[in-house]
Protein backbone atom coordinates (compact mmCIF):
# COMPACT_ATOMS: atom_id res chain seq x y z
CA UNK A 1 0.00 0.00 0.00
CA UNK A 2 2.49 2.90 -1.31
CA UNK A 3 -0.32 5.54 0.83
CA UNK A 4 1.31 4.32 3.75
CA UNK A 5 4.77 5.89 2.54
CA UNK A 6 3.24 8.93 0.87
CA UNK A 7 1.58 9.48 3.87
CA UNK A 8 4.55 9.05 5.88
CA UNK A 9 6.19 11.63 3.65
CA UNK A 10 3.65 13.74 4.05
CA UNK A 11 4.22 14.14 8.20
CA UNK A 12 7.80 14.63 7.25
CA UNK A 13 7.21 17.31 4.95
CA UNK A 14 4.82 19.16 7.64
CA UNK A 15 7.16 18.68 10.32
CA UNK A 16 10.36 20.07 8.48
CA UNK A 17 7.69 23.45 7.96
CA UNK A 18 5.67 23.33 11.20
CA UNK A 19 7.90 21.98 14.00
CA UNK A 20 6.57 21.48 17.52
CA UNK A 21 3.19 23.80 16.43
CA UNK A 22 -0.06 21.50 16.62
CA UNK A 23 -1.84 21.36 13.03
CA UNK A 24 -4.68 21.23 13.44
CA UNK A 25 -6.05 20.66 9.64
CA UNK A 26 -4.02 19.11 6.32
CA UNK A 27 -5.18 20.45 3.06
CA UNK A 28 -4.55 18.02 0.00
CA UNK A 29 -5.29 18.21 -3.91
CA UNK A 30 -5.44 14.49 -5.19
CA UNK A 31 -6.66 13.78 -8.36
CA UNK A 32 -8.66 10.88 -9.54
CA UNK A 33 -6.16 9.84 -11.72
CA UNK A 34 -3.33 10.32 -9.60
CA UNK A 35 -3.39 6.93 -8.55
CA UNK A 36 -3.60 7.10 -4.95
CA UNK A 37 -6.56 6.38 -2.90
CA UNK A 38 -8.13 9.23 -0.82
CA UNK A 39 -9.93 6.95 1.63
CA UNK A 40 -6.57 4.69 1.52
CA UNK A 41 -4.78 8.13 2.47
CA UNK A 42 -7.05 8.96 5.48
CA UNK A 43 -6.66 5.40 6.76
CA UNK A 44 -2.85 5.60 6.93
CA UNK A 45 -2.75 9.50 7.67
CA UNK A 46 -4.56 8.50 11.29
CA UNK A 47 -1.67 5.72 11.71
CA UNK A 48 1.31 7.83 11.04
CA UNK A 49 -0.03 11.19 12.25
CA UNK A 50 -0.09 9.48 15.90
CA UNK A 51 2.29 10.54 18.39
CA UNK A 52 3.10 13.23 16.23
CA UNK A 53 1.98 17.11 16.22
CA UNK A 54 -0.45 16.13 13.59
CA UNK A 55 -2.49 13.45 15.25
CA UNK A 56 -6.24 14.20 14.88
CA UNK A 57 -5.23 16.91 12.69
CA UNK A 58 -8.30 17.15 9.73
CA UNK A 59 -7.62 15.90 6.60
CA UNK A 60 -9.03 17.99 3.77
CA UNK A 61 -8.63 16.29 0.37
CA UNK A 62 -10.19 18.46 -3.12
CA UNK A 63 -10.23 15.40 -5.46
CA UNK A 64 -10.57 17.34 -9.20
CA UNK A 65 -11.45 14.72 -11.72
CA UNK A 66 -9.67 14.05 -14.94
CA UNK A 67 -9.92 16.38 -17.89
CA UNK A 68 -8.17 16.32 -21.27
CA UNK A 69 -8.47 18.55 -24.14
CA UNK A 70 -7.99 16.88 -27.32
CA UNK A 71 -5.69 18.77 -29.92
CA UNK A 72 -7.38 17.69 -32.98
CA UNK A 73 -10.94 18.91 -32.42
CA UNK A 74 -10.18 21.38 -29.48
CA UNK A 75 -12.88 19.82 -27.57
CA UNK A 76 -12.13 19.19 -23.82
CA UNK A 77 -14.11 16.47 -21.89
CA UNK A 78 -14.31 14.72 -18.52
CA UNK A 79 -11.25 11.41 -18.45
CA UNK A 80 -12.57 8.07 -16.45
CA UNK A 81 -9.59 6.72 -16.69
CA UNK A 82 -5.58 6.89 -18.07
CA UNK A 83 -7.18 5.79 -21.72
CA UNK A 84 -6.38 8.76 -23.16
CA UNK A 85 -8.63 8.91 -26.15
CA UNK A 86 -11.14 11.64 -27.14
CA UNK A 87 -14.84 11.04 -28.44
CA UNK A 88 -13.62 11.98 -31.65
CA UNK A 89 -11.36 9.23 -32.18
CA UNK A 90 -8.10 10.85 -31.68
CA UNK A 91 -5.67 10.25 -28.86
CA UNK A 92 -3.68 13.11 -29.65
CA UNK A 93 -4.98 14.75 -26.35
CA UNK A 94 -4.00 16.68 -23.36
CA UNK A 95 -4.30 16.02 -19.78
CA UNK A 96 -5.36 19.45 -17.84
CA UNK A 97 -6.40 18.08 -14.43
CA UNK A 98 -6.61 14.85 -12.38
CA UNK A 99 -3.04 14.22 -12.02
CA UNK A 100 -2.35 15.81 -8.89
CA UNK A 101 -1.04 14.71 -5.47
CA UNK A 102 -0.50 17.45 -3.75
CA UNK A 103 0.42 18.98 -0.37
CA UNK A 104 -1.34 22.14 -0.35
CA UNK A 105 -1.45 23.66 3.30
CA UNK A 106 -1.47 23.19 6.48
CA UNK A 107 -3.28 25.26 9.49
CA UNK A 108 -1.60 25.36 12.30
CA UNK A 109 -3.11 26.18 15.86
CA UNK B 1 9.46 3.32 13.38
CA UNK B 2 11.50 6.81 13.24
CA UNK B 3 10.93 8.53 16.33
CA UNK B 4 12.12 11.75 14.92
CA UNK B 5 9.39 11.59 11.56
CA UNK B 6 6.84 8.45 12.54
CA UNK B 7 8.40 6.77 9.33
CA UNK B 8 8.20 3.28 9.08
CA UNK B 9 9.52 1.90 5.83
CA UNK B 10 13.05 3.07 6.10
CA UNK B 11 13.28 1.28 9.80
CA UNK B 12 12.68 -2.07 8.39
CA UNK B 13 14.42 -2.23 5.14
CA UNK B 14 17.99 -4.34 4.93
CA UNK B 15 20.66 -4.03 2.48
CA UNK B 16 23.16 -6.93 2.56
CA UNK B 17 25.45 -8.45 -0.09
CA UNK B 18 24.51 -12.12 1.32
CA UNK B 19 28.36 -11.60 1.93
CA UNK B 20 28.60 -10.29 5.01
CA UNK B 21 26.57 -10.22 8.13
CA UNK B 22 23.02 -8.50 7.83
CA UNK B 23 23.07 -5.29 9.45
CA UNK B 24 27.06 -4.50 8.17
CA UNK B 25 24.95 -1.94 5.46
CA UNK B 26 22.74 -0.53 7.92
CA UNK B 27 22.36 2.99 6.64
CA UNK B 28 22.48 6.65 8.60
CA UNK B 29 19.17 8.13 8.42
CA UNK B 30 19.59 10.85 6.16
CA UNK B 31 16.84 13.14 6.95
CA UNK B 32 16.82 15.76 8.21
CA UNK B 33 13.94 17.46 9.99
CA UNK B 34 14.05 21.27 11.67
CA UNK B 35 15.66 21.94 14.68
CA UNK B 36 12.70 24.18 16.22
CA UNK B 37 11.93 27.21 14.14
CA UNK B 38 12.05 30.98 15.64
CA UNK B 39 9.31 32.87 17.41
CA UNK B 40 7.41 34.78 14.20
CA UNK B 41 6.08 38.17 15.92
CA UNK B 42 7.93 39.35 19.07
CA UNK B 43 5.51 41.72 20.20
CA UNK B 44 5.27 42.76 23.84
CA UNK B 45 3.74 40.73 27.08
CA UNK B 46 3.81 41.85 30.02
CA UNK B 47 7.04 40.70 32.80
CA UNK B 48 7.78 37.08 33.79
CA UNK B 49 5.20 35.82 30.49
CA UNK B 50 7.50 33.12 28.55
CA UNK B 51 5.33 31.58 26.08
CA UNK B 52 5.51 29.52 23.01
CA UNK B 53 2.11 30.42 21.96
CA UNK B 54 1.37 30.83 18.10
CA UNK B 55 -1.04 32.04 16.40
CA UNK B 56 -3.69 30.06 13.80
CA UNK B 57 -2.00 30.61 10.45
CA UNK B 58 -2.12 28.39 7.56
CA UNK B 59 0.52 27.76 6.13
CA UNK B 60 0.92 27.52 2.14
CA UNK B 61 3.23 24.79 1.20
CA UNK B 62 2.25 23.60 -2.58
CA UNK B 63 4.99 20.83 -3.11
CA UNK B 64 4.23 17.35 -4.49
CA UNK B 65 3.77 14.63 -2.35
CA UNK B 66 6.38 12.48 -4.00
CA UNK B 67 8.42 15.90 -4.13
CA UNK B 68 11.11 14.21 -1.64
CA UNK B 69 11.55 10.62 -3.62
CA UNK B 70 11.28 12.69 -7.14
CA UNK B 71 14.23 14.41 -6.22
CA UNK B 72 16.62 11.71 -4.88
CA UNK B 73 15.57 9.77 -7.83
CA UNK B 74 16.66 12.79 -10.30
CA UNK B 75 20.04 12.37 -8.01
CA UNK B 76 20.94 8.55 -8.53
CA UNK B 77 19.90 9.57 -12.49
CA UNK B 78 22.46 12.00 -12.30
CA UNK B 79 25.25 9.54 -10.39
CA UNK B 80 24.51 6.81 -13.14
CA UNK B 81 24.63 8.98 -16.27
CA UNK B 82 28.23 10.45 -15.22
CA UNK B 83 29.53 6.94 -14.67
CA UNK B 84 27.38 5.45 -18.22
CA UNK B 85 25.97 3.35 -15.69
CA UNK B 86 22.36 2.01 -17.28
CA UNK B 87 19.62 0.64 -14.61
CA UNK B 88 16.69 -0.83 -15.66
CA UNK B 89 13.68 -1.01 -13.28
CA UNK B 90 11.76 -4.70 -13.85
CA UNK B 91 8.15 -4.66 -12.42
CA UNK B 92 5.57 -7.32 -12.33
CA UNK B 93 3.13 -9.25 -10.22
CA UNK B 94 4.78 -12.00 -8.09
CA UNK B 95 5.38 -15.13 -10.52
CA UNK B 96 5.48 -13.51 -13.79
CA UNK B 97 8.99 -14.40 -14.08
CA UNK B 98 11.35 -11.61 -13.28
CA UNK B 99 14.53 -14.02 -11.59
CA UNK B 100 14.12 -16.68 -14.39
CA UNK B 101 14.15 -13.92 -17.07
CA UNK B 102 17.33 -12.49 -15.70
CA UNK B 103 19.35 -15.56 -14.46
CA UNK B 104 18.99 -16.77 -17.89
CA UNK B 105 19.96 -12.79 -19.38
CA UNK B 106 22.90 -13.40 -17.16
CA UNK B 107 23.57 -16.47 -17.94
CA UNK B 108 24.07 -15.78 -21.51
CA UNK B 109 24.90 -12.10 -21.48
CA UNK B 110 26.02 -11.28 -17.74
CA UNK B 111 29.68 -10.65 -18.16
CA UNK B 112 29.42 -8.94 -21.82
CA UNK B 113 27.10 -6.24 -20.00
CA UNK B 114 29.44 -6.26 -17.18
CA UNK B 115 25.80 -6.88 -14.83
CA UNK B 116 24.76 -6.25 -11.52
CA UNK B 117 21.40 -7.22 -9.83
CA UNK B 118 19.67 -5.12 -7.24
CA UNK B 119 16.68 -7.45 -6.06
CA UNK B 120 13.92 -5.96 -3.95
CA UNK B 121 12.09 -8.36 -2.01
CA UNK B 122 9.86 -7.83 1.58
CA UNK B 123 11.78 -11.21 3.15
CA UNK B 124 14.19 -13.88 2.02
CA UNK B 125 17.26 -13.35 -0.16
CA UNK B 126 15.91 -16.80 -2.49
CA UNK B 127 15.73 -14.74 -5.74
CA UNK B 128 19.22 -13.25 -4.63
CA UNK B 129 20.79 -16.47 -4.37
CA UNK B 130 19.83 -17.82 -7.89
CA UNK B 131 21.47 -14.81 -9.54
CA UNK B 132 24.32 -15.03 -7.18
CA UNK B 133 24.78 -18.99 -8.47
CA UNK B 134 24.98 -17.25 -12.13
CA UNK B 135 28.21 -15.80 -10.88
CA UNK B 136 27.18 -11.94 -10.66
CA UNK B 137 27.45 -9.48 -8.10
CA UNK B 138 23.98 -9.03 -6.24
CA UNK B 139 22.86 -6.97 -3.36
CA UNK B 140 19.37 -7.68 -1.72
CA UNK B 141 17.25 -5.16 -0.03
CA UNK B 142 14.51 -6.81 1.88
CA UNK B 143 11.88 -3.88 2.17
CA UNK B 144 10.03 -5.92 4.79
CA UNK B 145 6.23 -4.00 5.25
CA UNK B 146 7.43 -1.94 2.70
CA UNK B 147 5.58 -3.32 -1.05
CA UNK B 148 7.85 -1.25 -3.22
CA UNK B 149 11.34 0.13 -4.10
CA UNK B 150 12.17 3.76 -3.48
CA UNK B 151 14.84 6.24 -5.08
CA UNK B 152 16.83 5.98 -1.47
CA UNK B 153 16.32 1.99 -1.43
CA UNK B 154 18.02 2.20 -4.78
CA UNK B 155 21.02 4.65 -3.96
CA UNK B 156 21.61 2.37 -1.10
CA UNK B 157 21.58 -0.87 -2.88
CA UNK B 158 23.80 1.20 -5.96
CA UNK B 159 26.41 2.12 -2.76
CA UNK B 160 26.25 -1.40 -1.70
CA UNK B 161 26.62 -3.06 -5.10
CA UNK B 162 29.29 -0.41 -6.43
CA UNK B 163 28.68 -0.99 -10.58
CA UNK B 164 31.50 -0.19 -12.58
CA UNK B 165 31.45 2.49 -15.38
CA UNK B 166 29.39 1.85 -18.22
CA UNK B 167 28.37 -1.18 -16.68
CA UNK B 168 24.37 -2.83 -16.58
CA UNK B 169 22.49 -2.59 -13.08
CA UNK B 170 19.10 -5.03 -13.28
CA UNK B 171 16.78 -3.67 -10.41
CA UNK B 172 14.01 -6.67 -9.95
CA UNK B 173 11.56 -4.54 -8.32
CA UNK B 174 8.81 -6.15 -5.38
CA UNK B 175 5.95 -8.30 -6.77
CA UNK B 176 3.90 -5.42 -7.37
CA UNK B 177 2.16 -3.59 -10.19
CA UNK B 178 0.64 -0.53 -8.35
CA UNK B 179 2.71 1.33 -6.01
CA UNK B 180 6.48 0.59 -8.07
CA UNK B 181 4.74 2.30 -10.65
CA UNK B 182 4.33 5.89 -8.81
CA UNK B 183 7.74 5.81 -7.18
CA UNK B 184 10.58 6.64 -9.18
CA UNK B 185 14.08 5.58 -9.35
CA UNK B 186 16.01 7.09 -11.12
CA UNK B 187 16.14 4.29 -13.71
CA UNK B 188 17.40 4.67 -17.18
CA UNK B 189 14.13 2.62 -17.99
CA UNK B 190 11.32 0.78 -16.93
CA UNK B 191 10.30 -2.51 -17.87
CA UNK B 192 7.33 -4.63 -16.82
CA UNK B 193 6.75 -7.82 -17.08
CA UNK B 194 3.02 -9.95 -17.28
CA UNK B 195 2.71 -13.16 -18.14
CA UNK B 196 0.05 -14.94 -20.24
CA UNK B 197 -0.79 -17.31 -17.14
CA UNK B 198 -2.09 -12.94 -15.42
CA UNK B 199 -4.61 -12.79 -18.42
CA UNK B 200 -4.70 -10.25 -20.94
CA UNK B 201 -6.70 -7.80 -19.59
CA UNK B 202 -3.63 -6.87 -16.86
CA UNK B 203 -2.66 -3.17 -18.47
CA UNK B 204 -6.52 -1.92 -18.30
CA UNK B 205 -6.14 -2.78 -14.73
CA UNK B 206 -2.76 -1.59 -14.36
CA UNK B 207 -3.19 1.45 -16.17
CA UNK B 208 -0.29 3.28 -14.18
CA UNK B 209 2.06 0.80 -14.51
CA UNK B 210 1.61 0.00 -18.28
CA UNK B 211 1.26 3.88 -18.71
CA UNK B 212 5.27 4.06 -17.17
CA UNK B 213 6.42 1.23 -18.82
CA UNK B 214 9.34 1.67 -21.60
CA UNK B 215 9.05 -2.10 -22.62
CA UNK B 216 6.37 -4.51 -21.84
CA UNK B 217 7.61 -7.98 -21.92
CA UNK B 218 4.71 -10.65 -22.11
CA UNK B 219 6.36 -14.14 -20.47
CA UNK B 220 5.56 -17.39 -20.61
CA UNK B 221 5.25 -17.94 -24.64
CA UNK B 222 5.76 -21.23 -24.40
CA UNK B 223 2.07 -21.42 -22.34
CA UNK B 224 -0.01 -19.55 -25.51
CA UNK B 225 -1.34 -22.76 -26.49
CA UNK B 226 -3.28 -24.37 -23.07
CA UNK B 227 -4.55 -20.70 -21.89
CA UNK B 228 -6.74 -17.60 -22.92
CA UNK B 229 -4.47 -15.05 -23.94
CA UNK B 230 -5.21 -12.70 -27.03
CA UNK B 231 -1.53 -10.80 -27.19
CA UNK B 232 -3.06 -8.36 -29.85
CA UNK B 233 -5.52 -7.61 -27.49
CA UNK B 234 -3.37 -6.85 -24.56
CA UNK B 235 -1.33 -4.81 -27.65
CA UNK B 236 -3.62 -2.77 -28.10
CA UNK B 237 -4.78 -1.45 -24.31
CA UNK B 238 -1.12 -0.67 -23.89
CA UNK B 239 -1.12 1.16 -26.76
CA UNK B 240 -4.42 3.07 -25.53
CA UNK B 241 -2.48 3.85 -22.56
CA UNK B 242 1.05 4.59 -23.75
CA UNK B 243 2.23 5.20 -27.77
CA UNK B 244 6.11 4.47 -26.84
CA UNK B 245 6.66 1.26 -25.05
CA UNK B 246 8.33 -1.13 -26.91
CA UNK B 247 6.37 -4.80 -26.51
CA UNK B 248 8.26 -8.32 -26.56
CA UNK B 249 6.37 -11.84 -26.13
CA UNK B 250 8.95 -14.03 -25.17
CA UNK B 251 9.36 -17.03 -22.73
CA UNK B 252 12.06 -17.38 -20.29
CA UNK B 253 12.42 -20.80 -19.49
CA UNK B 254 12.02 -22.02 -23.13
CA UNK B 255 14.41 -19.08 -25.02
CA UNK B 256 11.57 -18.73 -27.45
CA UNK B 257 11.85 -14.74 -28.10
CA UNK B 258 14.62 -14.16 -26.16
CA UNK B 259 16.84 -12.50 -29.62
CA UNK B 260 14.21 -9.75 -29.30
CA UNK B 261 15.11 -9.16 -25.58
CA UNK B 262 19.17 -9.17 -26.66
CA UNK B 263 18.54 -6.79 -29.19
CA UNK B 264 16.70 -3.80 -27.11
CA UNK B 265 19.21 -4.43 -24.32
CA UNK B 266 21.83 -3.38 -26.53
CA UNK B 267 19.82 -0.47 -28.15
CA UNK B 268 18.44 0.44 -24.66
CA UNK B 269 20.73 3.13 -23.89
CA UNK B 270 19.63 5.26 -25.90
CA UNK B 271 15.71 5.93 -25.05
CA UNK B 272 14.20 7.99 -27.78
CA UNK B 273 12.58 5.30 -29.88
CA UNK B 274 10.51 5.68 -32.26
CA UNK B 275 6.94 4.02 -32.42
CA UNK B 276 7.40 2.31 -35.47
CA UNK B 277 10.18 0.63 -34.24
CA UNK B 278 8.58 -0.34 -31.29
CA UNK B 279 5.55 -1.97 -33.45
CA UNK B 280 8.12 -3.83 -35.38
CA UNK B 281 9.14 -5.17 -32.34
CA UNK B 282 5.95 -7.05 -31.55
CA UNK B 283 5.86 -10.40 -32.18
N1 LIG C 1 6.25 -22.08 -18.44
C1 LIG C 1 6.98 -21.02 -18.05
N2 LIG C 1 7.22 -20.81 -16.73
C2 LIG C 1 7.98 -19.75 -16.38
C3 LIG C 1 8.54 -18.87 -17.34
N3 LIG C 1 9.23 -17.89 -16.68
C4 LIG C 1 9.11 -18.19 -15.37
N4 LIG C 1 8.36 -19.29 -15.18
C5 LIG C 1 8.00 -19.92 -13.89
O1 LIG C 1 7.20 -19.02 -13.15
C6 LIG C 1 7.47 -19.15 -11.74
C7 LIG C 1 7.80 -17.79 -11.15
O2 LIG C 1 9.00 -17.31 -11.74
P1 LIG C 1 9.93 -16.21 -11.04
O3 LIG C 1 11.04 -15.95 -11.99
O4 LIG C 1 10.31 -16.63 -9.67
O5 LIG C 1 8.92 -14.97 -10.96
P2 LIG C 1 9.12 -13.54 -10.26
O6 LIG C 1 8.31 -13.57 -8.99
O7 LIG C 1 8.56 -12.53 -11.23
O8 LIG C 1 10.58 -13.33 -9.99
C8 LIG C 1 8.60 -20.15 -11.62
O9 LIG C 1 8.04 -21.40 -11.31
C9 LIG C 1 9.21 -20.16 -13.01
O10 LIG C 1 9.81 -21.38 -13.34
C10 LIG C 1 8.28 -19.13 -18.73
O11 LIG C 1 8.72 -18.43 -19.64
N5 LIG C 1 7.49 -20.23 -19.01
MG1 LIG D 1 11.57 -12.81 -8.22
ZN1 LIG E 1 0.80 0.60 -2.92
ZN1 LIG F 1 -11.16 15.20 -30.35
ZN1 LIG G 1 12.58 9.46 9.66
ZN1 LIG H 1 3.11 35.64 20.82
ZN1 LIG I 1 4.26 0.07 -2.19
Amino acid sequence: MHELSIMQGLVDAVLDRTGERPVAAVNLRVGSLSGVLPDAMRFCFDVVAAGTPLAGARLQIDEPEGVARCRSCAEEFVLADLILLCPCGSADVEVLSGRELMLMSVEVA
Amino acid sequence: MCTTCGCGDEANTRVSTLQQPEGMLEHEHPHVHAEGHDHPHPHGHGPGHEHTVHHPETITLEQNLLAKNDLLAARNRGWLAGRGIRALNVMSSPGAGKTTLLVRTLAELGARLNAGVIEGDQETSLDADRIRAVGRPVIQINTGAGCHLDADMLRRGLDALDPQTGSTVFIENVGNLVCPALFDLGETAKVVVVSVTEGDDKPQKYPHMFRAADLVIVNKADLLPYVEFDVDECLRQIRQLNSHAHFLVLSATTGEGLAGWYDWLDNASTRSDTLTESLTDAH
